[in-house]
């Protein structure tokens, strides 16, 4: 309960975050993704303010054994630089490039039905089933046609 | 510019607070693949009820998004945007939040290339296709 809560209530400051920073305006972030005449270099101050930020918290909280309504932390353990992490990336750059929505701010404009964000969502759901589909049928060898 | 540093203030203290209390990286991409794969009413949940409520408040206070008129071409392109971010951030683990603000705060080196690509590439994306007069 105290869990869900906490997720709740932070999924309700990083969204008020998205949508004051202008994150959820597809139209902003492509004229910071734009680079010509009209570049608009006020969402590095969005990336940048969050990342000091949460380098001082993270950096605080490191100290603790345990988050607070937890047993253990849990956290990304590869360190490894692959072809996974530079071509995901890179897909990534050009899906956010085409239509200057990144997964945090789709979601808060689906859910508050802006057109653009619903779209997009729908697309972006079929993208992550497909990749689950992709990545199970690399897993499984593929059966060989017996002709 | 105060409005892009305000946001960005509450979006660094979400993370931290998703990673002080849940001991969790508050990675969207990876919470909305939890919620779609049908894990039920936990915390990811939670969190992407959250957001939208979050975000509506945020609405409520500084105007309500404009509403743009989509017309066929806006909605392929917003189509294949999706398609691509959906498929990119599940491979690459990770998106602008995960990577790109929990990520270089906790100075993991893969979160700091993955961020460098998504973003130049990104920038590529929007500039080649705005001088092509296609966006």
């Amino acid at each position: 309960m105290k869990q869900n809560l906490s997720a709740l209530l932070g999924g309700m400051i990083f969204g008020a975050g998205l949508v004051i920073a202008g994150m959820t305006n597809p139209e902003k972030v492509l004229a910071f993704l734009t680079l010509n005449q009209n570049w608009d270099p006020a969402l590095i101050l969005v990336m940048g303010s969050a990342v000091v930020v949460a380098t001082i918290g993270f950096w605080a909280a490191s100290g603790r054994d345990t988050p607070l309504f937890d047993t253990a932390f849990h956290l990304p353990g590869s360190t490894t630089i692959d072809s996974r992490l530079v071509a995901g990336a890179g897909l990534f750059g050009i899906g956010w490039g085409i239509s200057g929505f990144c997964p945090g701010p789709a979601i808060v404009g689906l859910l508050s039905l802006d057109v653009r964000a619903v779209i997009f969502v729908i697309a972006y759901i079929a993208g992550v089933k497909l990749f689950e589909v992709w990545e199970r049928n690399k897993s499984t060898p593929v059966m060989q046609g017996d002709g | 510019m105060f409005d892009a540093i305000l946001g960005g203030v509450l979006i660094g203290a979400a993370a931290v607070w998703i990673f002080l209390s849940l001991g969790r990286i508050a990675g969207i991409s990876g919470i909305a693949a939890n919620v779609l794969s049908g894990a039920g009413f936990g915390w990811p949940l939670f969190f992407v009820v959250g957001l939208g409520a979050g975000g509506w408040l945020a609405y409520a206070t500084v105007g309500a998004p404009a509403v743009v008129a989509v017309d066929g071409e806006y909605a392929l392109w917003l189509m294949l945007g999706g398609l691509i971010v959906g498929f990119g951030t599940r491979l690459g683990s990770g998106c602008t939040s995960g990577h790109g603000v929990c990520g270089i705060s906790r100075f993991s080196s893969r979160s700091l290339v993955a961020t460098i690509i998504f973003l130049s590439v990104g920038m590529m994306t929007a500039t080649v296709l705005a001088g092509l007069g296609l966006r």
